[in-house]
């Protein structure tokens, strides 16, 4: 195979407080064509930012410093912008993480698909729209021949994603560059897209660079791997070689992550007053219900993970639980006790025995307050706290999440990484020392790393402190680290709920099914075994429909 | 200051008057002789070419670097157009010799120098939080900075500063501005006096005291309002969101001035002359006008604020409704309601201006900027041959036009900071 993508010595800089500081130190990149190649590693160690580069393109306030790009022979570095603008396009293609965001709304999925075949003069108007068909059947779009001629909010995430993919291959280019394309989709929609795009790339012999920080997506897109840390490259390997066979230490961190798991409690006695008994609750948002008679209980010092697609109900019955949403019919008991349906109406030892844990720990937490004003709060509210039993209380949260106390408390939540963040959520709730915290998906916007971390610290602290957790989350691993009840939610609906060790040995319901069979595994031959298995190419419609 | 600028203009003259006449050698008689747009377009033809040219030149001397490669034709024509723009500027400026234009350029490079100047001091002299703040400030936020001083100086000490009172009528009226007994002026009246026998120079730092003094206090009324209502209807919503919209949208369906105008008429008659009364009823009614603006301003800003988790969270804790609003919304608000104060500051100060100037707003003879430039705007008519009585209207007219810019350079200033922040 010849080599199409050779990148030597690439250094890249960005422009912070009017200095240059180093984002990529040096980076080097072979690609032949045809040959998937996998760039992984935690955010900001710079894989989109190489990504960029392979297309000769830096962001504002970016440059490249030092290297060269070769594409095909030309180094793009050094490339006019008549030169990029030849390629770019026809013969690099670059699929975004949020097809959402990067389509134009104002205009058609076919209107934007044609843009570059008709501008590069590969086709013309007619030729390249019918083509445009032609690859958005190839992708198992449904209804092909209309699809393109929506808007881009008539069609749904996963469906975006692919037919943004087609639009990458429009002009049947030699590299595309996948920037973390199902990040933000739902595990049975990933399959979907994962499916389409290795596809697309066999069928066309296209080579790619597939960003992700999910190994186990990479697992199944790439050749091979290449691993980054803080704009150096750690290791590269064949993927076989990478995933049974690491060298670095890092790697194998990374591999490692997944193996947490804490030991599941003993079952529960059922005599038992639960903390929390959610008990048959109907909900709405206006007209449209969102929950059908939903019950479930939680007991004490124990974690219950509820599962689901976005769109479930799992955030509905967290919202019902706080108050937020008063619920149409049904109850909600706290220790056998009746909670008004409005938080509003609940006294103030009501509210403090319920706290929640928000998934974007950015708008969690006010960014204009320092982080012992923000944990300082809901001590002095609750607890009356003032001077320094306040300051000493607010140390010895800080110490139980593990920072340190004089280096974070004068602190803007701004000056914190995002994991940093997350344990403020915690200790906030913690700090109104309450029985029961509901974790609404407090580990999705974390790298892997810093998730287990959290995972981590959670489990040690409901020892200690025999809290209960409502675990929100639509991440199966999560689950299986963390929780020892699972309930498992469809349409606002439960259709599966039980201790973790029935969740995950069969017989179970058939969606429950369809979402642990979704979740990749590390082996590469996985996605390719669940197509021969599930027996249908367009896999998540499909199997949605034969339930 | 202006044998210093005598000298500057005699040296550029003699540069710029031989390089326009080379230049005029070459230009043929039949140009001149066409009408305007014509010569216009052969003009932005011609800077065309030179834009080309330049282009070129660039990419052959500078061996094809990328900064002149991918120069596009646009970027070439703003340089040629920059030049040419130069050009008009001297032409104007030292063989026109157009006086106004002379005194606005010479204004200009003072006040440059005197921000710059500034600016250099702050660096120098403070804490260090003062001096960071200096350091990243540009010269237009300086400039500004540094007239809000100045008119806040002599609002405040206006009685110390002023020569004579403002309603004090003295022995000569219509004095000529400049002092200069030769063109009818005279040095104890540098800005000369008005048609009744007043010190313009006086009435002028007086009027900072009443117009910008009244301003403000309107402004900060409008303020409390139209933010406090604002920031209600954004937590509280529902039937009270709805009322309070709905009220304010019918005041903001009547134009403010003349709504203003309507208001001012029937308050003068029901104050019967008293004019400290209609001052107060004057305040009242542009505050509650321009609340409208403000109320909805934070109620946009408020909204977007108050669904965020943080807000939920205080909520599910229990706080009340003043915690919520002060201690949790109002810090993430400072910096679009102190952009909009900026703005909104300007906008009343020109409404009192115009209100004095159609006669409802402040009552003679207290100075005022709006009131004087009324009084004084027939001399307008003298600019072509008088150029020195002309300015006297002008003087106020500068005076409301000078704060305005400075007061709109520091707001973009901290709009563009706190946006800068956030990223």
């Amino acid at each position: 195979m010849s080599q199409l993508l050779r990148i030597r010595d690439l250094k890249i800089e960005g422009r912070s407080d009017e200095t240059w500081v180093p984002i990529i130190n040096g980076v080097d990149l072979d690609l032949d064509r045809g040959q998937v190649l996998g760039l992984i590693g935690e955010s900001g160690a710079g894989k989109s930012t190489i990504g960029l580069a392979a297309m000769g393109f830096v962001r504002d306030g970016i440059r490249i410093s030092n290297g060269t790009v070769e594409f095909d022979g030309t180094d793009l570095v050094k490339a006019s912008a008549s030169q990029k603008r030849a390629l770019l396009g026809k013969r690099i293609a670059y699929v975004a993480q949020s097809a959402a965001a990067s389509f134009n709304p104002a205009h058609k999925l076919i209107d934007q698909h044609i843009e570059a075949p008709t501008q590069h003069n590969v086709q013309n108007r007619k030729d390249s729209i019918e083509d445009g068909i032609d690859l958005y059947r190839r992708l198992r779009l449904p209804d092909p021949d209309q699809i393109g001629f929506r808007y881009p909010h008539q069609v749904s995430g996963g469906q975006l994603q692919r037919a943004m993919t087609a639009m990458a291959m429009s002009c049947r280019p030699d590299l595309i560059i996948f920037d973390e394309p199902t990040t933000a989709l739902d595990v049975t929609t990933q399959i979907e897209v994962l499916a389409a795009i290795r596809k697309i790339v066999d069928d066309f012999g296209t080579a790619a660079i597939y960003i992700t920080h999910d190994l186990a997506v990479v697992a199944q897109m790439a050749d091979k791997i290449k691993v980054l840390l803080k704009g150096n490259e750690v290791e590269e390997a064949e993927t076989h070689q990478m995933l049974s066979h690491p060298k670095e230490e890092y790697t194998k961190s990374l591999w490692a992550v997944r193996g947490f798991e804490r030991p599941a409690k003993p079952a529960v006695q059922t005599s038992a007053t639960p903390v929390i008994r959610v008990d048959h609750v109907t909900a709405a948002y206006g007209d449209v219900k969102v929950l059908h008679d939903v019950s479930f209980d939680m007991h004490e010092g124990r974690t219950v993970a509820v599962v689901g697609e976005s769109g479930s109900g799992k955030s509905t019955a967290a919202r019902c639980i706080t108050g937020l949403l008063p619920p149409l019919s049904g109850q909600i008991l706290l220790d056998g006790a009746r909670l008004a349906p409005s938080y509003k109406t609940r006294d103030k030892m009501q509210l403090r025995q319920v706290q929640m844990i928000y998934q974007m720990a950015d708008t969690a937490l006010n960014p204009r307050k320092t982080i012992g004003e923000i944990i300082g709060r809901p001590v002095q509210f609750y607890m009356g706290l003032s001077g320094t039993e306040l300051r000493r209380r607010i140390e010895d949260l800080l110490a139980e999440i593990e920072l340190e106390p004089s280096q974070f408390i004068d602190r803007l939540p701004s000056e914190l990484s995002g994991g940093q963040k997350q344990r403020i959520g915690i200790a906030r709730a913690l700090a109104a020392e309450p029985k029961f915290i509901i974790c609404d998906e407090v580990t999705s916007a974390l790298d892997q790393l810093v998730a287990e971390g959290i995972l981590k610290l959670l489990a040690k602290l409901q020892d200690e402190l025999k809290l209960t957790y409502m675990f929100i989350t639509h991440d199966l691993a999560t689950v299986k680290a963390i929780a020892d009840e699972v309930v498992v939610m469809k349409d606002g609906e439960v259709v599966e709920h039980g201790p973790k060790a029935d969740m995950f040995t069969p017989p179970h319901h058939p969606y429950t099914d369809l979402l642990l069979s979704s979740v990749p595994e590390m082996d590469p031959d996985w996605l390719t075994n669940l197509l021969a298995e599930r027996g249908v190419d367009n896999i998540g419609d499909a199997a949605v429909d034969k339930m | 200051m202006s044998t210093v600028f005598g000298a500057i203009n005699a040296a550029l003259d003699a540069v710029v008057t031989a390089i326009f006449s080379g230049l005029g050698l070459l230009v043929p008689a039949v140009y001149a002789a066409q009408p305007f747009w014509i010569r216009a377009l052969i003009a932005l033809a011609a800077i065309g070419v030179a834009g080309w040219m330049f282009r070129k030149i660039g990419q052959v001397l500078s061996k094809n670097r990328p900064y002149f490669r991918d120069m596009t034709f646009g970027v070439a024509y703003g340089f040629a157009f920059a030049v040419w723009a130069l050009g008009a500027t001297a032409h104007l400026f030292f063989i026109v010799e157009n006086p106004f234009f002379r005194w606005a350029i010479q204004l200009l490079i003072v006040f440059a120098i005197a921000a710059f100047l500034f600016r250099l001091l702050g660096r120098g002299v403070g804490t260090t939080g003062s001096r960071k703040l200096f350091r990243g400030m540009p010269l237009t936020a300086a400039f500004g900075i540094l007239i809000i001083l100045i008119y806040a100086f002599v609002a405040i000490f206006a009685a110390a500063i002023a020569p004579y009172g403002q309603e004090q009528v003295l022995a000569n009226a219509n004095i000529v501005p400049g002092g200069n007994p030769a063109t009818g002026g005279d040095p104890a009246y540098p800005l000369g006096t008005d048609q009744i026998g007043r010190d313009i120079l006086s009435r002028l730092i007086f009027g900072a005291q009443n117009t910008v003094g009244i301003a403000f206090v309107t402004t900060c009324l409008a303020f409390f309002l139209g933010g406090s209502l604002g920031f209600l209807a954004a937590t509280l919503g529902g039937w009270l969101d709805q009322l309070l919209s709905r009220i304010v949208d019918a005041l903001m369906a009547i134009p403010a001035l003349i709504f203003a105008l309507l208001l001012m008429t029937i308050a003068t008659a029901y104050a019967q002359g008293e004019r400290t009364q209609v001052t107060l009823y004057m305040i009242l009614i542009i505050a509650v006008i321009d609340s409208t603006r403000v109320f909805r301003l934070s109620r946009a800003v408020g909204q977007s604020i108050v669904v965020m988790d943080y807000i939920e969270a205080a909520r599910l804790r229990g706080e009340g409704l003043g915690y919520l609003v002060f201690r949790e919304m109002l810090p993430n608000a400072y910096a679009p309601l102190l952009a909009e104060f900026g703005l909104r500051f300007c906008f009343v100060f020109l409404t009192i201006a115009s209100l004095s100037f159609l006669g409802v707003g402040i009552q003679p003879p207290f100075a005022d900027w709006g009131t004087m430039v009324r009084d004084l705007s027939q001399f307008i008519n003298f600019a072509a041959f008088a150029p020195n009585v002309a300015v006297t209207p002008l003087l106020a007219a500068g005076a409301i036009a000078l704060l305005t810019v400075a007061v709109n350079f520091v707001v973009d200033w901290m709009l563009h900071r706190s946006s800068g922040l956030k990223e």
